[in-house]
């Protein structure tokens, strides 16, 4: 009696200790939760702040005449359209007279400028002969000093515009011909050397090529090892070993992966250099580990008792797992294989070794193309030296970052949509 | 149901891609470019422009690094191998043997112009006057000790004003590029080889222990002085404007960019601007090259149109598109030189 109301006592007297403990241990919790919100916070909030400004783009609004002079019907390719662009400057600021002043006018528009006039002149010749008012891209270098990432209250010599360009630029604010419009030419435009050109289209195709190879071909590819290694596979020293590898190659560093493509798919296969099917195979290798231990995982997570009630009902081994197994493992597959997919979409440094690194203009047409991915992209305007790539680079990391939260969505709803608890 | 429509998807798409693997792994129709991240900006540009202008596609142009570059193009002559190999130094003689064994006997070379590599610091810090002997004092790993010149020993400077009274009283911390950059090749080669030839005590090296002699003018200090900085210089810029203390070194076309934050520093008397590098009075500046494997002109197309962009006025001229970039114009003169080999196909023979 005595000893048992000790105890109780005892309890009683540490009990604030222990309580104080667990509040420590849950504050601790809360700490590292609201530490890593912040750090998110920061990042997204700086991503955003250099970045939202490359949605928009400046625009010059010129009154071009389209001058049969200039034109040649019969040799519309050749024409010199940036002489169209030159001639309505010319008009509008007749005082630039000798020719460094007319280059430096000239310098206020971008060369996308010609581009756009030379695809309205082929898609449509009729309007050659009339004078219209279009809104044309302007230089970046505009296009910087009006977002003002670029200070304008420095002396000449550390300005890339002079004060001449700056009174230009003033003269056109004032009669309403300057103004930052919505980029279109962002999301549709391939790479460009020119910021004010420069669009994630190429990068996004080009994404979306490679991950439908991947997809294609790691889906199937993983879950049939993975219904094999769980269902069938006797349990001996060969299968362990093939696990071990297993759970090893999803820890392995992914430019490995990427030598190992050279090797195989471009020396030994010859399959061409630079193309989405390569990436596409290169990160199929990358991404099985994931998408075979996620899909174990899953497989091991179906109760023995529908596998059991199954074959005591007379269903074949084969009917089993096809028809009762399979359908409840596949929301957690599913989600493992959208993790791996999202992994592969943000990879960079496989594709180096096998040639989608590189400057791709045209927007890819097919598997084979020449593509680059949104990843490398953003890896390759950060290495750019003109200031008008740092906001390209911030926005196209937004997009990265939607693309991504889209697919983790996906794998979070279809799991919550299918799965099934016992 | 699910299951069933996705093994179809999968399986179509697998056709679908075996299909054109088999169609497309004939021929190549786009110029297909590798090497130099230096000369990356440049031919960027001009394939843009050569791919918006002509009936061409634009070339495909992969960053490799100089070296990288030279390795692929050697591999051979096969049209799954580069046409062009952009460098940012002269081919190797090492390099030409490995192509003639590959079976690449003839390459065109062209000069496309050249690059300066600043020494730059934050516009809050005073311009720094500096010679190529203060540089190698500064970075080498070793330097005469500056009691008794005879004796080398591990550098001892910690600040600008250690080594050179006229300047300032900062500590030395200078962000560079990693061994593997060919602005870091370069570097060497234009000051710490000229700074450590200013040495009569190094030079003497030469004669008795000429690989001691070699790793003392190129080894680059690694007590924390020295801070590689990776390979991109957009952060080394950053960087520097945040530490008005630290200095940099980097390619001409981003000081170019960043004339509102940062100053080059003045290098034996002359500043690094676009003329006085073009004038060749600024001593740290290197010619850029491409590459061109005669074989395939005819097989690959557009790769003689392609280099007619290069080398016209629009575009490597005083005024081009590539001077807008921070690309250094040749003198006229050798411009005239490589535009006639880009013309005639000229193989390269080197002496």
């Amino acid at each position: 009696m005595t000893s048992a109301s000790s105890a109780t006592e005892q309890v009683r007297r540490s009990l604030p200790k222990r309580y104080a403990k667990e509040r420590r241990f849950r504050l601790l919790g809360l700490c590292a939760i609201v530490l890593t919100l912040f750090f998110l916070f920061v990042l997204l909030t700086t991503i955003f702040l250099k970045g939202w400004t490359a949605f928009q783009q400046t625009h010059v609004r010129l009154d071009i005449h389209f001058d049969p002079a200039r034109l040649d019907v019969k040799n519309l390719n050749n024409a010199n359209y940036a002489a169209l662009v030159h001639d309505s400057l010319q008009q509008m600021f007749p005082e630039a007279k000798n020719r460094n002043e007319r280059l430096q006018l000239h310098r206020l528009m971008s060369n996308g400028a010609a581009f756009a006039l030379q695809r309205m002149v082929t898609s449509n010749p009729g309007i050659i002969g009339t004078t219209q008012s279009l809104w044309l891209p302007a230089d970046d270098e505009v296009d910087m000093l009006l977002k003002g990432h670029t200070p304008r209250d420095v002396p000449e010599s550390a300005r890339r515009l002079n004060d001449r360009q700056l009174g230009w630029i003033d003269t056109l604010l004032a009669n309403d011909r300057l103004e930052k419009q919505f980029n279109a030419a962002f999301f549709s435009n391939g790479d460009s050397r020119e910021p004010e050109l420069a669009g994630v289209r190429g990068a996004i195709t080009g994404s979306f090529f490679t991950l439908l190879v991947t997809l294609a071909l790691s889906f199937p590819i993983g879950v049939a090892a993975a219904v094999y290694l769980e269902e069938f596979a006797p349990k001996n020293t060969f299968t362990d070993i093939v696990e071990v590898n297993i759970n090893n190659l999803a820890a392995i560093p992914s430019i490995i992966f990427g030598l190992l493509g050279l090797a195989v798919f471009l020396n030994f296969f010859g399959l061409p250099r630079s193309s989405s099917v390569v990436g596409g195979l290169v990160l199929t290798l990358m991404t099985l580990p994931t998408i075979i231990i996620a899909s174990r995982a899953s497989l091991k997570a179906v109760p023995p008792s529908i596998r059991e009630a199954a074959l005591g009902i007379g269903a074949s081994k084969m009917q089993t797992i096809l028809h009762h197994v399979l359908p409840l493992a596949l929301p957690g597959m599913l989600t493992g294989t959208i993790i791996g997919m999202a992994q592969a979409l943000g990879e960079t440094a496989p594709l180096l070794m096998i040639g989608m690194v590189a400057f791709i203009v045209d927007v890819p047409q097919g598997l084979q193309d020449p593509a680059t991915v949104l990843p490398v992209q953003i890896y390759l305007w950060a290495d750019s030296p003109e200031r008008g790539f740092i906001e390209r680079t911030s926005a196209a990391i937004m997009i990265l970052l939607m693309v991504l939260l889209v697919m983790n969505a996906t794998a979070v709803y279809l799991r919550n949509r299918f799965e099934r608890r016992w | 149901m699910l299951k069933r429509t996705l093994s179809l998807a999968a399986a179509s798409l697998l056709l679908l891609g075996t299909a054109q693997a088999q169609a497309a792994s004939s021929g190549r129709d786009y110029i297909s470019i590798v090497g130099s991240s230096t000369v990356y900006p440049f031919s960027t540009a001009v394939a843009e422009q050569f791919g918006k202008t002509s009936n061409f596609k634009t070339p495909k142009i992969e960053s490799t690094g100089t070296g990288g570059g030279f390795k692929l193009f050697c591999a051979g002559d096969g049209v799954d191998t580069p046409d062009i190999a952009n460098a940012s130094r002269r081919i190797k003689q090492s390099e030409m043997e490995t192509c003639g064994k590959n079976g690449v006997k003839e390459i065109v070379e062209i000069k496309v112009g050249y690059d300066g590599i600043v020494v730059a610091n934050s516009k809050k810090a005073e311009q720094l006057q500096l010679t190529r002997k203060d540089l190698f004092l500064a970075l080498a790993k070793e330097v005469p000790n500056p009691d008794d010149p005879a004796q080398l020993v591990a550098n001892p400077y910690k600040t600008w004003k250690d080594i050179n009274k006229d300047l300032p009283d900062t500590k030395i911390e200078v962000l560079g590029p990693p061994p593997t950059s060919g602005t870091r090749d370069a570097f060497v080669e234009l000051v710490m080889e000229p700074g450590c030839a200013q040495f009569d005590s190094i030079k003497a090296l030469e004669k008795s222990d000429k690989d001691k002699h070699k790793a003392t003018c190129q080894t680059v200090r690694e007590d924390g002085a020295y801070i590689e900085a990776g390979e991109n210089d957009n952060l080394i810029v950053q960087k520097l404007d945040a530490n008005s203390k630290a200095v940099g070194i980097f390619g001409y076309s981003f000081l170019d960019q960043n004339t509102d934050k940062l100053h080059g520093s003045v290098i034996e008397g002359s500043d690094p601007t676009f003329e006085n590098i073009a004038e060749g009075k600024y001593s740290v500046s290197r010619p850029l090259f491409i590459y061109v494997k005669k074989a395939h002109v005819g097989v690959i197309p557009g790769i003689n149109e392609f280099l007619a962009e290069f080398t016209s006025e629009a575009a490597w001229g005083q005024d081009g598109y590539l001077a807008e970039k921070g690309l250094i114009p040749a003198p006229k003169a050798e411009q005239e030189q490589y535009a006639q080999a880009a013309k005639e196909l000229k193989p390269l023979v080197l002496e």
